[in-house]
């Protein structure tokens, strides 16, 4: 691969979907990308740097796009911010949206599910004390695969191993061949719809809370505010935003704030802020 | 530092495992089936156990069986370790004491997030 395919190929990606592409990662794209010339029957990587460069084939760029979007995703990932939400975010919702009693959380780039049913699972235990409780899980991804794959509910015997612990495998999962399904009634808890993190949210409706986890990392900077920016409108005043473990908005967003002793969790900064977030964080 | 006992008749596993836990600060000790298991916890109680179902003399579940019954045997955090990957197994092992399961075959970072799910790491 030469330097102007990298180039040219880094430029498309950072257009459609803010994907930061570093020459370090050059050695991703030949590998990610040869699968998808072998889909279209190129001759190799070059053809298929033509035919980008051509611009004419959209689906073709669609999955270009796709391939280099990382996808790597695993149940109760860092495990921490789980047990956050168990234990201090559902905790604060069940109080606060008694009213209404209704919670909606958005799972912003939820790749092929884990992280969504994660959080259904963790619903499904705690059912006792949200009986009568409306519980929206909003799945998005730029990736139709991935999307597919997640509304499935298929995994490997590699994926359910992963984070997944065995009384959860056991009592939500079935054997079917060398796959493990999801159950039907965790399924029907996360609804999934494609989403490009670079568009207009504001259909996505109030969520109170969002997980937006390893995004960031991959975009730069303006994008990277932009992103939070739109996250911050879609936000009640006590709503949980969720980084992964790497990201942080200091320096990028004065929107959000830590939640002081709770790494990767953030609220809205300000008076009408989140209340846990007021404090120096 | 924790100690595994790391239980498998083939001594290629027991090698690969080794290698892993050691890299996670284990002491490991090392079992050929479940009698020589057995005997080296009664000798020391190990804080975990890496368990194979399939070996000869006393597979890993009557081995788990056994141990669940010594005095101090409730201690251990055992975590099977084998190709038996059904849901019949999975259950019959949960049912006898234990408390995480691996289907094989494992990588060292299925066995760095299952150690640390129940605690170990």
């Amino acid at each position: 691969m030469n330097v102007n395919d990298f180039e040219m190929i880094a430029r498309l990606l950072k257009e459609r979907s803010g994907l930061l592409l570093g020459q370090d990662k050059a050695y991703l794209l030949e590998s990610r990308l040869n699968p998808v010339a072998r889909q279209y029957n190129f001759k190799g990587f070059d053809e298929l740097a033509r035919a980008i460069r051509l611009g004419k084939d959209e689906k073709l760029l669609e999955d270009v796009t796709e391939a280099m979007t990382t996808n790597e995703s695993f149940f109760f990932r860092d495990s921490k911010p789980f047990d956050q939400f168990r234990d201090l975010v559902l905790p604060h919702l069940l109080e606060h949206r008694g009213s209404r009693k209704s919670i909606k959380v958005w799972c912003a780039a939820c790749s092929s599910g884990q992280e969504p049913y994660s959080l259904a699972m963790i619903l499904k235990e705690n059912e006792a004390r949200l009986a009568g409780w409306k519980l929206e899980i909003l799945a998005t991804d730029i990736s139709r695969e991935m999307l597919v794959k997640g509304k499935e509910g298929r995994y490997s015997q590699f994926e359910v191993q992963r984070g997944l612990p065995i009384h959860l495998m056991v009592k939500y999962f079935k054997q079917d061949g060398d796959r493990w399904q999801i159950d039907d009634a965790i399924r029907r808890m996360v609804t999934f719809k494609p989403f490009n993190l670079l568009d207009d949210p504001s259909a996505i409706g109030q969520c109170d809370v969002v997980f937006c986890r390893n995004v960031l990392i991959y975009l730069d900077q303006t994008t990277k505010a932009k992103v939070l920016a739109r996250i911050a409108e879609l936000m009640p005043p006590d709503g949980f935003l969720y980084l992964g473990g790497a990201e942080t908005v200091l320096g990028i967003s004065d929107d959000f704030r830590l939640i002081p002793g709770h790494r990767g969790v953030y609220g809205l900064a300000g008076d009408v802020g989140h209340p846990m977030a007021t404090a120096v964080g | 530092m924790k100690s595994c006992l790391v239980v498998d008749d083939s001594k290629v596993v027991r090698m690969v495992a080794r290698k892993i836990l050691e890299g996670l600060d284990f002491q490991i000790e090392e079992a050929e089936d479940g009698q020589k298991a057995l005997e080296a916890c009664q000798k020391s109680m190990p804080d975990a156990v890496l368990l194979d179902w399939n070996m000869p003399v006393k597979n890993g579940i009557e081995f788990l069986k056994d141990l669940r019954v010594m005095a101090g045997g409730d201690k251990p955090i055992v975590v099977f370790c084998t190709t038996e990957n059904d849901m019949a197994h999975i259950q019959e092992a949960i049912g006898a004491g234990a408390n995480e399961y691996i289907m094989k075959p494992f990588d060292s970072e299925i066995i760095q997030s299952k150690f640390s799910q129940v605690g170990l790491i």
